[in-house]
């Protein structure tokens, strides 16, 4: 489906043709997305501008509809009267978005208050666990869960979403493939339930400054932008601040003080962020506190000594140290290891560590 | 007159012993000595060595035209184990000895050219082949007479010399061979009670021991999963008189054994640059490999993701069939391979994923490790089980269980497993097909419960379930108990081995 008109197909036809373009000048990445065609192009052509003006001149916009037909994407120009409002107050919102998954998908997810979820690419199993717990009990409240499908914090955010309820992933690159290449197993979960979103035409490149301007399409989406993991030079943050600058909500989970992967991410919180605990702090955010309940937790109680086991493992030991800690012995205390994997308490991490879910 | 002479020797081929009559005829003619039926270089070289061995025993070696025929003729005959053989029938053929001494013995043996006997590898093989044969005496080299002596039935001459030989045969009366010691591979096995801590492992070794379940140990490097390894063999249930026979066989055909009856499990750690042929069997003639010589007790495979995949993808058949089939040129030779398969691999590359912080690998780096960990190997393991450093405490504690109790409870669980499964031609639980472990009243309601949880949760793979059950059915066998319930399979859940899609559901 296409709903685009031929001067948005071709802005964005331009801002491929001009990525590498896009890259090489060092200047302010949204007011340059903010340019018209023709200034634009003076300001990054360089010395392929006539050559770009000619192939613009020429552009048919019919072929870049077949290809995204073809690919089985569909488009919304930013003349829509339902392309979503929130964009709009972006400085430079995306001329067409390429929607993988289905429009009438996205368009119902966008409109459903949705929630972003960001955070580092490297992230610690502790950080992955309160992404996906999270992003799960936000779905599951009705909201959506947007990320960028990039590895770390965003995979587990869009998994979590997955369990609970849909997901828009805002890709860096063209939305009718991965990118990360090696997410296919996630992006063909992403679009079988939720929806795959870019700015970018289909076999446009990839370069470095695409994930900046993927980066204010999901802080634009989004009424709140949580950063769960970030070291200080994390992509999160800028993130954040575009959230700010729009004024949307920011919220951050808090981390241990020592950990660099939690510098970021407190660093906000000292700034003023909402503090992010669970679903339920990411509802009294968006609607006031008490407003909204998150959905209760649906996991089997836990017994006594489940929760002794537990408790160890929260405090770091390994799984036999664990049981060393709780008294209890080594058969008994495997079955409840196995219990606790079952009932979605832990998760088996590599080499045979267990990873507690909130 | 012409006399032909015939001596019955056997050639090995395999493991299996094939009966080759050896025969002379001598006529008159330029002195010449010719050996037919298909021998190698041993056989061509075995006329220098039997000249002088005859001369030097004080016989005459004919000058005649002399021809020997290794019969059947279309068999493959290698090695010097037919020189006696064929001494034996040129003495008959030039009637120094009488040819009717030796159509009732079997003889097998390499000669040196003083004339005394050699060993030549496989005379247990060769024994047993007299026996089924109907051969009364078989005349061996002294080294080797114990091995020879273990087959039931069978006249043993030990003998040092071809001119002791001649009277083995002619049928005066043999040495008394001294009753053979019974051998080991190695000296007594390392223990479990040598073991500090490491509960987990221990109780995965008992249940791999008693299902005959493969086993892969997983953990960080210096945790002690080789050690643990090593201990496998102690605690399974001690060799039949048939098992022992098959094992001492294979070692002695291989020529690593010499001597009496190998009782204890072989375990065989072959060093992970190992070639395909030499895991699983191979060379020219083909000879017995790792695989083979763990027949009935383990081959332990170190450093799992350093082998090289044609080396363990080799190791398919064997697992599967309990044998291989190393064909070379227009035959095709059988192996026995029934062994337990305990693997140990680093959880990483760097090998300390799960121990805090301390990996320092990169995603990539652990995707890349786990899919050349993955594969139809793999699938074959039952067993994955963390093999941790064990704390302080533990370690100025004592053993959790020491091998002769733990065996003691393996052994309980296998006759149990013997009872259930008799006449279906399965052996162990690791073998059983599903519908056998479902049967009503084996499996309780908790138990079914908890099995259906965790298959609907969606971390256990149709494949995976089944495992469980079978590792589940394993555990109730070592509690003794007639039904399986819900703390086994509970157990067996946790001490399981990940299908690759389970694994990249986990990841």
């Amino acid at each position: 489906m296409t709903r685009a008109c031929p001067e948005c197909l071709s802005r964005s036809w331009l801002l491929g043709r001009l990525s590498g373009h896009l890259d090489i000048v060092r200047a302010e990445l949204s007011p340059l997305l903010a340019l018209p065609d023709g200034e634009l192009l003076q300001a990054v052509g360089g010395g392929q501008r006539p050559a770009i003006e000619r192939e613009l001149a020429r552009l048919d916009t019919s072929v870049l509809i077949d290809a995204a037909t073809a690919a089985g994407v569909a488009m919304l120009c930013r003349c829509d009267a339902e392309y979503p409002a929130r964009l709009r107050e972006l400085d430079a919102p995306p001329a067409v978005l390429h929607v993988a998954g289905g429009l009438e998908r996205f368009l119902s997810l966008a409109g459903q208050d949705p929630v972003a979820i960001v955070g580092s690419r490297r992230a610690s199993s502790y950080g992955l666990e309160v992404a996906r717990s999270l992003a799960r009990s936000v779905a599951a409240s009705g909201l959506s869960v947007v990320s960028g499908m990039a590895r770390g914090i965003d995979t587990a955010a869009h998994q979590g979403a997955l369990a609970g309820g849909g997901t828009i992933a805002v890709l860096p690159g063209p939305a009718d493939r991965p990118y990360p290449v090696g997410q296919r197993g996630l992006y063909r979960q992403v679009i079988a339930a939720g929806v795959a979103v870019s700015e970018l035409p289909c076999r446009a490149p990839v370069r470095r400054w695409c994930f900046l301007a993927r980066n204010r399409i999901i802080a634009a989406l989004a009424d709140l932008t949580v950063v769960v993991e970030a070291t200080e030079r994390s992509g999160a943050l800028p993130t954040a601040a575009v959230a700010r600058q729009i004024e949307r909500q920011v919220g951050a989970v808090p981390g241990r003080v020592t950990t660099a992967q939690a510098t970021g991410a407190n660093a906000l919180l000292a700034a003023g962020a909402a503090v992010i605990r669970d679903a339920q702090d990411v509802l009294d955010c968006l609607y006031g506190v008490g407003a909204r309940t998150a959905s209760a937790d649906q996991r089997t109680p836990l017994a006594p000594d489940q929760r002794r086991v537990l408790r160890a493992l929260e405090e770091g030991h390994s799984p036999a140290a664990a049981l060393r800690q709780a008294a209890i012995g080594v058969e008994p205390g495997l079955a409840i290891l196995s219990e606790l994997e079952i009932d979605g308490w832990v998760r088996r991490g590599p080499g045979g560590s267990l990873t507690v879910i909130p | 007159m012409i006399v032909l002479s015939r001596v019955a020797t056997f050639a090995i081929d395999g493991v299996e012993p094939r009966q080759v009559t050896v025969e002379v005829d001598i006529r008159p003619g330029l002195p010449a000595f010719t050996i037919v039926g298909l021998g190698d270089a041993a056989v061509r070289e075995s006329r220098e060595r039997i000249r002088s061995a005859i001369l030097n025993s004080g016989f005459e070696f004919p000058q005649r035209r002399i021809t020997a025929n290794l019969a059947p003729a279309s068999l493959r005959k290698a090695g010097p184990g037919f020189d006696v053989a064929l001494a034996l029938a040129v003495l008959g053929a030039s009637e120094q000895v009488p040819v009717e001494t030796l159509e009732r013995v079997a003889v097998f043996g390499e000669l040196s050219l003083s004339g005394s006997l050699r060993d030549a590898p496989g005379v247990l093989a060769v024994a047993e082949g007299a026996r089924r044969a109907g051969i009364p005496r078989l005349i061996v080299p002294r080294e080797r007479a114990g091995e020879a002596a273990l087959v039931a039935g069978l006249e043993v001459a030990a003998v040092e010399g071809l001119r002791e030989a001649v009277e083995a045969a002619g049928g005066s009366r043999v040495r008394p061979l001294p009753l053979p010691a019974p051998a080991r591979l190695i000296s007594p096995g390392p223990d479990l009670a040598d073991v500090r801590g490491h509960g987990v492992p221990i109780l995965a070794l008992q249940i791999a021991a008693a299902g005959a379940h493969n086993l892969l140990f997983e953990g960080p490097p210096g945790t002690g999963k080789t050690m643990l390894a090593r201990r496998l063999p102690s605690i399974l249930p001690p060799l039949s008189r048939t098992q022992a026979l098959e094992v001492t066989r294979i070692h002695s055909v291989a020529g690593l054994h010499a001597g009496g009856l190998i009782i204890q499990r072989p375990f065989r750690a072959p060093h992970h640059t190992i070639s395909a042929a030499g895991l699983v069997g191979g060379g020219n003639p083909p000879r017995p490999g790792e695989a083979s010589l763990a027949t009935h007790g383990v081959l332990f495979l170190d450093e799992l993701s350093e082998f090289q995949r044609i080396a363990l993808d080799a190791l398919r058949q064997p697992l599967e069939d309990g044998r291989v089939s190393i064909v070379r040129g227009q035959r095709a030779l059988v192996f026995p391979t029934r062994f337990m398969l305990v693997a140990a691999t680093n959880p990483c590359p760097c090998g300390y994923a799960g121990v805090g912080t301390m990996c320092s690998c990169a995603e990539a780096d652990l995707r890349r490790h786990r899919r050349r960990l993955s594969g139809p190997l793999l699938d074959r393991m039952d067993l994955l089980v963390t093999v941790e450093k064990p704390s302080e405490a533990e370690l100025r504690a004592d053993s959790v269980i020491d091998s002769a109790r733990a065996q003691a409870r393996v052994r309980e669980a296998r006759e149990r497993q013997s009872h259930r499964y008799r006449g279906t031609g399965v052996l162990c639980n690791a073998q059983a097909p599903p519908g056998r472990l479902m049967r009503t009243g084996a499996i309780d309601e908790a138990a079914h419960q908890v099995l259906a949880k965790a298959y609907d949760s969606g971390g256990l793979s149709a494949r995976g379930r089944h495992r469980v059950l079978r590792v589940a059915r394993t555990i109730a066998d070592l509690e003794l108990r007639q039904s399986v319930r819900a703390s086994d399979v509970l157990l067996a859940l946790n001490l399981r081995q990940r299908t690759d899609t389970e694994q990249a559901r986990a990841a």
